[in-house]
Protein backbone atom coordinates (compact mmCIF):
# COMPACT_ATOMS: atom_id res chain seq x y z
CA UNK A 1 0.00 0.00 0.00
CA UNK A 2 1.52 3.34 -0.93
CA UNK A 3 0.61 6.62 -1.05
CA UNK A 4 2.42 8.34 -3.33
CA UNK A 5 0.43 12.33 -3.52
CA UNK A 6 0.72 12.13 0.10
CA UNK A 7 4.38 11.57 0.58
CA UNK A 8 5.35 14.03 -2.02
CA UNK A 9 3.40 16.79 0.13
CA UNK A 10 4.90 15.23 4.05
CA UNK A 11 8.71 15.34 2.66
CA UNK A 12 9.97 18.45 2.77
CA UNK A 13 8.81 18.88 5.91
CA UNK A 14 10.36 15.26 7.01
CA UNK A 15 14.04 16.82 5.83
CA UNK A 16 13.39 19.91 7.25
CA UNK A 17 13.45 17.72 10.78
CA UNK A 18 16.00 15.84 9.78
CA UNK A 19 18.49 18.97 8.95
CA UNK A 20 17.30 20.45 12.22
CA UNK A 21 18.23 17.25 14.35
CA UNK A 22 21.55 16.55 12.00
CA UNK A 23 22.93 19.92 13.22
CA UNK A 24 22.87 19.14 17.08
CA UNK A 25 26.09 17.55 18.01
CA UNK A 26 26.32 14.33 19.80
CA UNK A 27 27.41 13.49 23.34
CA UNK A 28 29.30 10.99 24.89
CA UNK A 29 27.30 9.90 28.45
CA UNK A 30 29.01 8.17 31.25
CA UNK A 31 26.40 6.84 34.46
CA UNK A 32 26.78 5.83 37.31
CA UNK A 33 27.29 2.39 38.52
CA UNK A 34 28.11 0.93 42.01
CA UNK A 35 31.57 -0.99 41.10
CA UNK A 36 33.46 1.38 38.77
CA UNK A 37 36.17 2.96 41.34
CA UNK A 38 36.60 6.73 41.48
CA UNK A 39 39.97 6.46 41.31
CA UNK A 40 40.03 3.74 37.80
CA UNK A 41 37.20 6.43 36.54
CA UNK A 42 39.22 9.51 36.52
CA UNK A 43 42.42 8.00 35.63
CA UNK A 44 40.59 7.11 32.39
CA UNK A 45 39.16 10.06 31.76
CA UNK A 46 42.93 11.37 31.71
CA UNK A 47 44.22 8.31 29.79
CA UNK A 48 41.54 9.03 27.14
CA UNK A 49 40.76 12.24 26.36
CA UNK A 50 44.15 14.01 27.67
CA UNK A 51 42.12 15.86 30.60
CA UNK A 52 43.84 17.61 33.31
CA UNK A 53 43.49 15.57 36.48
CA UNK A 54 41.04 18.71 37.59
CA UNK A 55 38.82 18.07 34.81
CA UNK A 56 38.85 14.60 34.87
CA UNK A 57 38.19 14.49 38.87
CA UNK A 58 35.37 16.96 38.35
CA UNK A 59 33.32 14.68 35.77
CA UNK A 60 33.96 11.89 38.00
CA UNK A 61 32.59 13.20 41.10
CA UNK A 62 29.65 14.61 38.49
CA UNK A 63 29.44 10.84 37.54
CA UNK A 64 29.30 9.56 41.12
CA UNK A 65 27.17 12.68 42.82
CA UNK A 66 24.98 13.31 39.99
CA UNK A 67 24.44 10.22 38.25
CA UNK A 68 26.19 10.90 35.09
CA UNK A 69 28.28 13.48 33.19
CA UNK A 70 28.62 14.60 29.63
CA UNK A 71 32.44 13.99 29.04
CA UNK A 72 32.75 14.66 25.28
CA UNK A 73 30.74 16.16 22.23
CA UNK A 74 30.98 16.37 18.53
CA UNK A 75 30.21 14.46 15.31
CA UNK A 76 28.63 11.13 15.15
CA UNK A 77 31.90 9.16 14.18
CA UNK A 78 33.88 10.77 16.40
CA UNK A 79 31.66 10.40 20.01
CA UNK A 80 30.89 6.60 18.72
CA UNK A 81 34.74 6.26 19.02
CA UNK A 82 34.88 7.50 22.56
CA UNK A 83 31.61 5.27 23.84
CA UNK A 84 33.87 2.16 22.27
CA UNK A 85 36.89 3.48 24.27
CA UNK A 86 35.31 3.89 27.40
CA UNK A 87 33.46 0.85 26.82
CA UNK A 88 36.46 -1.22 26.33
CA UNK A 89 37.77 0.65 29.60
CA UNK A 90 35.27 -0.95 31.13
CA UNK A 91 32.67 1.99 31.77
CA UNK A 92 29.54 2.37 31.78
CA UNK A 93 29.00 4.60 28.64
CA UNK A 94 26.51 5.82 25.79
CA UNK A 95 25.84 8.33 23.14
CA UNK A 96 23.10 10.94 22.76
CA UNK A 97 22.14 13.50 20.42
CA UNK A 98 22.26 17.07 22.26
CA UNK A 99 18.48 18.31 23.30
CA UNK B 1 50.36 -8.46 47.92
CA UNK B 2 51.79 -5.87 48.75
CA UNK B 3 50.83 -2.57 47.07
CA UNK B 4 51.58 -2.32 43.37
CA UNK B 5 54.97 0.80 42.86
CA UNK B 6 56.24 2.13 40.11
CA UNK B 7 59.89 2.32 38.38
CA UNK B 8 59.85 4.45 35.68
CA UNK B 9 58.29 2.46 32.67
CA UNK B 10 58.28 -0.44 35.03
CA UNK B 11 55.02 -1.19 37.37
CA UNK B 12 56.23 -4.22 40.00
CA UNK B 13 53.65 -6.04 42.13
CA UNK B 14 54.09 -9.39 44.28
CA UNK B 15 51.31 -12.01 44.43
CA UNK B 16 51.45 -15.30 46.60
CA UNK B 17 50.46 -18.56 45.35
CA UNK B 18 46.87 -18.38 46.44
CA UNK B 19 45.92 -14.89 45.53
CA UNK B 20 47.44 -16.06 41.76
CA UNK B 21 45.49 -18.65 41.55
CA UNK B 22 42.55 -16.75 42.19
CA UNK B 23 43.57 -14.00 39.91
CA UNK B 24 44.10 -16.51 36.99
CA UNK B 25 40.67 -18.12 38.15
CA UNK B 26 38.53 -15.27 37.98
CA UNK B 27 40.31 -14.02 34.60
CA UNK B 28 40.11 -17.22 32.82
CA UNK B 29 36.40 -17.20 33.45
CA UNK B 30 35.25 -13.72 32.30
CA UNK B 31 37.68 -14.40 29.23
CA UNK B 32 35.76 -18.42 28.71
CA UNK B 33 32.68 -16.06 28.75
CA UNK B 34 33.90 -13.67 26.57
CA UNK B 35 35.29 -16.04 23.87
CA UNK B 36 31.96 -18.31 23.60
CA UNK B 37 29.82 -14.98 22.94
CA UNK B 38 32.68 -14.32 20.43
CA UNK B 39 31.71 -18.09 19.02
CA UNK B 40 28.38 -16.65 18.96
CA UNK B 41 28.67 -14.13 15.76
CA UNK B 42 27.38 -14.42 13.15
CA UNK B 43 29.46 -15.94 10.24
CA UNK B 44 28.64 -15.17 6.56
CA UNK B 45 30.05 -15.43 3.15
CA UNK B 46 30.27 -11.25 2.92
CA UNK B 47 32.10 -11.11 6.05
CA UNK B 48 34.31 -13.32 4.78
CA UNK B 49 35.14 -11.99 1.47
CA UNK B 50 35.26 -8.40 2.98
CA UNK B 51 36.86 -9.29 6.38
CA UNK B 52 34.69 -7.16 7.86
CA UNK B 53 33.31 -8.68 10.70
CA UNK B 54 29.78 -8.23 12.05
CA UNK B 55 28.83 -9.17 15.88
CA UNK B 56 25.50 -10.18 17.15
CA UNK B 57 22.76 -7.13 16.89
CA UNK B 58 21.24 -8.26 20.14
CA UNK B 59 22.23 -7.74 23.83
CA UNK B 60 23.63 -10.81 25.65
CA UNK B 61 20.62 -11.83 27.86
CA UNK B 62 23.09 -12.82 30.58
CA UNK B 63 23.64 -9.94 32.89
CA UNK B 64 27.17 -10.30 33.24
CA UNK B 65 27.87 -10.26 29.83
CA UNK B 66 25.53 -7.33 29.51
CA UNK B 67 27.27 -5.06 31.73
CA UNK B 68 30.71 -6.15 30.21
CA UNK B 69 29.36 -5.04 26.13
CA UNK B 70 27.20 -2.15 27.07
CA UNK B 71 24.50 -1.10 24.82
CA UNK B 72 25.43 2.47 22.78
CA UNK B 73 22.19 4.00 23.81
CA UNK B 74 20.51 4.02 26.93
CA UNK B 75 17.27 2.26 25.95
CA UNK B 76 13.98 3.14 28.47
CA UNK B 77 13.35 -0.12 29.55
CA UNK B 78 9.81 0.33 29.54
CA UNK B 79 9.31 2.27 25.83
CA UNK B 80 12.23 2.19 24.25
CA UNK B 81 12.60 4.69 21.10
CA UNK B 82 11.94 2.07 18.20
CA UNK B 83 15.44 4.35 16.26
CA UNK B 84 17.54 4.30 19.06
CA UNK B 85 16.94 0.33 19.15
CA UNK B 86 18.13 0.11 15.52
CA UNK B 87 20.87 2.30 16.06
CA UNK B 88 21.77 0.41 18.74
CA UNK B 89 21.66 -3.17 17.25
CA UNK B 90 23.60 -2.04 14.40
CA UNK B 91 26.58 -0.02 16.30
CA UNK B 92 27.35 -3.63 18.65
CA UNK B 93 27.21 -5.50 15.69
CA UNK B 94 29.72 -3.03 14.41
CA UNK B 95 31.89 -2.98 17.37
CA UNK B 96 31.25 -5.97 19.92
CA UNK B 97 33.74 -8.42 17.96
CA UNK B 98 36.68 -5.65 18.59
CA UNK B 99 35.28 -5.02 21.76
CA UNK B 100 35.46 -8.59 21.94
CA UNK B 101 39.04 -8.99 20.76
CA UNK B 102 40.55 -5.76 23.34
CA UNK B 103 39.15 -8.13 26.78
CA UNK B 104 39.87 -11.59 25.74
CA UNK B 105 43.30 -9.73 24.90
CA UNK B 106 43.79 -7.92 28.24
CA UNK B 107 43.19 -11.28 29.89
CA UNK B 108 45.13 -13.32 27.75
CA UNK B 109 48.04 -10.55 29.01
CA UNK B 110 46.95 -11.08 32.61
CA UNK B 111 47.25 -14.77 32.05
CA UNK B 112 51.25 -14.33 30.63
CA UNK B 113 52.54 -12.36 33.33
CA UNK B 114 50.42 -13.89 36.59
CA UNK B 115 52.35 -16.88 37.02
CA UNK B 116 50.44 -19.68 38.95
CA UNK B 117 53.10 -20.16 41.62
CA UNK B 118 52.74 -16.57 42.31
CA UNK B 119 55.44 -14.54 42.89
CA UNK B 120 57.21 -11.32 41.31
CA UNK B 121 54.82 -9.69 38.39
CA UNK B 122 56.99 -7.03 36.42
CA UNK B 123 54.73 -4.98 33.92
CA UNK B 124 55.53 -2.64 30.90
CA UNK B 125 52.91 -0.03 30.88
CA UNK B 126 50.97 -1.55 28.30
CA UNK B 127 50.20 -4.81 30.27
CA UNK B 128 49.35 -2.58 33.09
CA UNK B 129 46.82 -1.33 30.95
CA UNK B 130 45.38 -4.34 30.36
CA UNK B 131 45.88 -5.49 34.04
CA UNK B 132 43.33 -2.56 34.64
CA UNK B 133 41.22 -3.40 32.43
CA UNK B 134 40.81 -6.72 33.01
CA UNK B 135 40.61 -6.90 36.80
CA UNK B 136 38.01 -4.24 35.96
CA UNK B 137 36.03 -6.77 34.15
CA UNK B 138 36.21 -9.63 36.76
CA UNK B 139 35.08 -6.48 39.28
CA UNK B 140 32.18 -5.67 37.46
CA UNK B 141 30.96 -9.64 36.64
CA UNK B 142 31.39 -10.46 40.37
CA UNK B 143 29.96 -7.02 41.13
CA UNK B 144 26.72 -8.01 38.90
CA UNK B 145 26.88 -11.89 40.34
CA UNK B 146 26.93 -9.90 44.14
CA UNK B 147 24.10 -7.47 43.11
CA UNK B 148 26.95 -5.19 44.73
CA UNK B 149 25.64 -1.50 45.72
CA UNK B 150 27.08 2.20 46.07
CA UNK B 151 26.70 1.23 50.44
CA UNK B 152 27.55 -2.47 49.94
CA UNK B 153 28.83 -3.39 53.71
CA UNK B 154 32.63 -4.71 53.93
CA UNK B 155 31.32 -7.75 55.65
CA UNK B 156 28.06 -9.17 54.87
CA UNK B 157 26.28 -11.56 57.63
CA UNK B 158 27.81 -14.85 57.33
CA UNK B 159 24.73 -16.69 56.49
CA UNK B 160 24.38 -14.36 53.56
CA UNK B 161 25.54 -17.18 50.66
CA UNK B 162 27.50 -13.86 49.13
CA UNK B 163 29.36 -13.32 52.15
CA UNK B 164 32.38 -15.47 51.39
CA UNK B 165 32.77 -13.79 47.92
CA UNK B 166 32.22 -10.49 48.71
CA UNK B 167 36.02 -10.66 50.61
CA UNK B 168 37.41 -11.74 47.08
CA UNK B 169 35.44 -8.97 45.54
CA UNK B 170 36.95 -6.36 48.56
CA UNK B 171 40.47 -7.86 48.24
CA UNK B 172 40.44 -7.14 44.11
CA UNK B 173 39.23 -3.79 44.51
CA UNK B 174 41.86 -2.78 46.68
CA UNK B 175 44.54 -4.35 43.98
CA UNK B 176 43.26 -2.39 41.50
CA UNK B 177 43.10 0.59 43.26
CA UNK B 178 46.51 0.35 44.22
CA UNK B 179 47.62 -0.12 40.59
CA UNK B 180 45.59 2.79 39.43
CA UNK B 181 47.87 4.72 42.42
CA UNK B 182 51.25 3.49 40.88
CA UNK B 183 50.28 4.79 37.07
CA UNK B 184 48.64 8.02 38.32
CA UNK B 185 52.59 8.65 39.47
Amino acid sequence: MTTPVEQERTQPEAIGEEIAAEDRPWQTVVWNDPVNLMSYVTYVFQKLFGFSRDKATKLMLDVHHKGKAIVTSGTKDKVEADVAKLHAAGLWATMQRAS
Amino acid sequence: MKRWIRDGDVVIGRLDRQEAAVVRGLVSQIQDMLLARAEEAPQDELAELTGIRTGPSEAPDDPILGRLLPDFHRLDDDAPDPDEVNSAAALRSLHEPELLDHKTGAAEIVLQTCSPDGGEIRLSLGEAEAWLASLNDVRLALGTALDVTEDMPDELPPEDPRSPHLGVYHWLTWVQDTLVEAMMR
